[in-house]
């Protein structure tokens, strides 16, 4: 038993590929998990970074600078009244958010953390990403259709509509970074999702600077066609508020709604780490190549611990800044532990095993959080876009300009 | 990795395959009725993932349960359902469907017994990593003239449909 789990160690595959299934096991929970923190550190700082751009606080009464808000709301949603409305069709109204969250969750299966750190690694990667996310749509047009009321229903065909038009511009977007892996001695593609970083470190760039300008036009593409995809601020069209209250889940409270709301929140890491496995050399340092050599790995190696560190030096910052007041205390030595657990875990960090296995994980997620936060800057700065030009955009700008760099980086491919 | 309990999963799929596809034709809701169609087609995509073809599978996925089944849905949400379940149904043919079903039943069971020699006698192992270009060397050398027909077709389709929606273009 102990050597089934200690020989897993020594191997370079993903436990999937070793048919370990202790270690997918293992991975699937850590996945699982870090993936719900994700979703309840996004809902924390899509507000506190949305008012600071509107010049507001933001929530600053639950813990210290609203910290403990996501975990507040989340108590909240739990023991609320759930309410079906009585004409609901009740099996399509209860099955449609477990879709909406299944089909977020198990795309993550593939996900390439690093060159090992995946649960599995599929030959079909990039198919199966798209594939799975693509059946998140069934869910909302059920939960719109089953609420049998008049604002869930348009929230649900305009959402099938955008997320099947914009399917199209994601695809071909796709299609031509695979393309771009098949450019090697032998002259086959791959599809898997670490063959395709593999590939981007063969060829010492990343396919979003492949081909000036190509591949950063595709990359244009899929970044736009990626929110329209998780129907976020500026095509929030399903959701609009200002015209459909809540789109498809206005029928819904309490827990099934924030069924919905982790569904959207894992949906837009699931897309933003396509992006990032595609264009942004995934789980690779920058400059895996132009800076080689024992000492820039190392210096690049003790990234993710400094990291940690400035983020606890921040933080007892703000803990000596806290209201020396009474009534302040408890929280003051909440945000000092916090910082001390962050100062643990960029000590952590530094230990060399650690270091050398984690590192590919710390530069995966930077770059998914810079996606995440370019999600938010979009939310605060577009005003949104109405229907017809949101149909405009996917179908007359974003459908030739996909099939236009399809075909430019198949000519290139072939002459350089 | 070598499978796990084939024989359970086989028969798995094709009783959800097969059962989802009966709801598909029994149920008086449409929706209901779409709703297993894609559950249907799920089934069908598992089955392809165990024949080796995980390309064919996936591509199952995006296509049917992914784009046209969420185009049927569109549709079928815009009609009015209350009085379409009143409607009487096209089931009054069913003499000429059951002499269609039952000739389509002899040909399959002619095909298999004919054909016996077609088809193996065991699972071959195929090399599924390689699946995806084994499907485009088909459909881009071999048949290359079929497929361009059968997208020319589909282009006809399309053309077609803008034509008789559009009253000026």
């Amino acid at each position: 038993m102990l050597d089934y789990i200690t020989s897993y160690l020594k191997s370079d595959t993903t436990p999937g590929s070793a048919g370990n299934l202790f270690w997918a096991f293992v991975y699937i929970v850590l996945i699982f998990l870090g993936l719900s923190v994700a979703v309840i550190a996004m809902n924390w700082l899509e507000r506190k970074i949305l008012a600071h751009m509107q010049v507001r606080l933001g929530p600053m009464r639950v813990g210290p600078h609203g910290l403990l808000q996501p975990i507040a709301d989340a108590l909240k949603l739990l023991i609320k009244e759930d309410i079906m409305p009585a004409e609901a069709d009740p099996f399509v109204f209860w099955v449609a958010p477990l879709i909406v969250v299944i089909t977020a969750f198990t795309v993550f299966i593939v996900v390439p953390f690093g060159p090992t750190h995946a649960v599995t690694d599929m030959n079909i990667g990039v198919l199966f990403m798209l594939g799975v996310s693509s059946l998140s749509v069934l869910g909302v047009v059920m939960a719109g259709w089953a609420s049998n009321s008049h604002y869930p229903l348009m929230g649900a065909l305009r959402s099938s509509a955008q997320m099947v038009s914009y399917e199209i511009a994601m695809g071909l977007a796709v299609v031509s970074a695979v393309l771009m892996t098949s450019l090697n001695a032998e002259g086959t593609g791959t599809l898997s999702m670490i063959g395709i970083v593999q590939a981007q470190q063969a060829q010492h760039v990343w396919f979003a600077f492949k081909f000036f300008p190509l591949g950063l036009i595709a990359f244009f593409i899929f970044a736009v066609a990626m929110v329209a995809e998780t129907n976020r601020a500026p095509f929030d069209l399903p959701e609009a508020e200002s015209e459909l209250t809540a789109g498809f889940h206005t029928e819904y409270s309490g827990f099934r709604w924030s069924l919905f709301f982790l569904a959207e929140y894992s949906a837009m890491i699931a897309v933003s780490s396509i992006a990032v496995t595609l264009w942004l050399g995934g789980w690779m340092r920058p400059f895996p190549n132009a800076l080689r050599g024992e000492t820039w790995d190392l210096l690049f190696s003790l990234i993710p611990g400094l990291t940690f560190l400035f983020l606890a030096a921040i933080t007892f910052y703000s803990t000596a800044r806290m209201p020396k007041h009474p009534y302040f205390k408890l929280q003051t030595i909440g945000l000092g532990g916090f910082g001390a657990v962050l100062a643990l875990i960029g000590v952590v960090l530094f230990i060399p095993p650690v270091r050398a296995r984690v590192q590919d994980i710390f530069w995966f997620n930077a770059k998914v959080a810079v996606s995440m936060y370019m999600y938010i800057w979009y939310r605060g700065t577009f005003p949104r876009y109405r229907f017809d030009q949101l149909m405009k955009m996917g179908w007359k700008v974003l459908l030739p300009l996909g099939i236009g760099v399809l075909i430019l980086t198949a000519i290139a491919g072939v002459l350089f | 990795m070598a499978p796990v309990a084939t024989t359970f999963f086989f028969y798995f799929l094709s009783a959800l395959t097969v059962l989802s596809g009966v709801l598909v034709i029994t149920r008086k809701n449409p929706v209901h009725s779409a709703l297993a169609l894609i559950v249907s087609l799920l089934g069908q995509a598992a089955l392809y993932l165990m024949l080796y073809a995980p390309f064919v599978a996936g591509v199952q996925i995006i296509l049917y349960a992914g784009g046209i089944m969420v185009l049927f849905l569109f549709v079928i949400m815009l009609v009015n359902i209350e009085r379409a379940q009143k409607e009487e149904q096209f089931n009054q043919q069913w003499l000429v469907g059951l002499a269609a079903a039952v000739a389509l039943g002899a040909l399959f069971v002619l095909v298999y017994i004919k054909g016996r020699g077609l088809f193996p006698d065991r699972a071959i192992q195929m090399p599924e990593q390689s699946n995806t270009q084994q499907v485009a060397v088909l459909l881009y050398g071999n048949y290359m003239l079929a497929f361009e027909i059968a997208s020319l077709l589909l282009l006809v389709a399309v053309i077609g449909a803008v034509v008789m929606a559009k009253k000026r273009i």
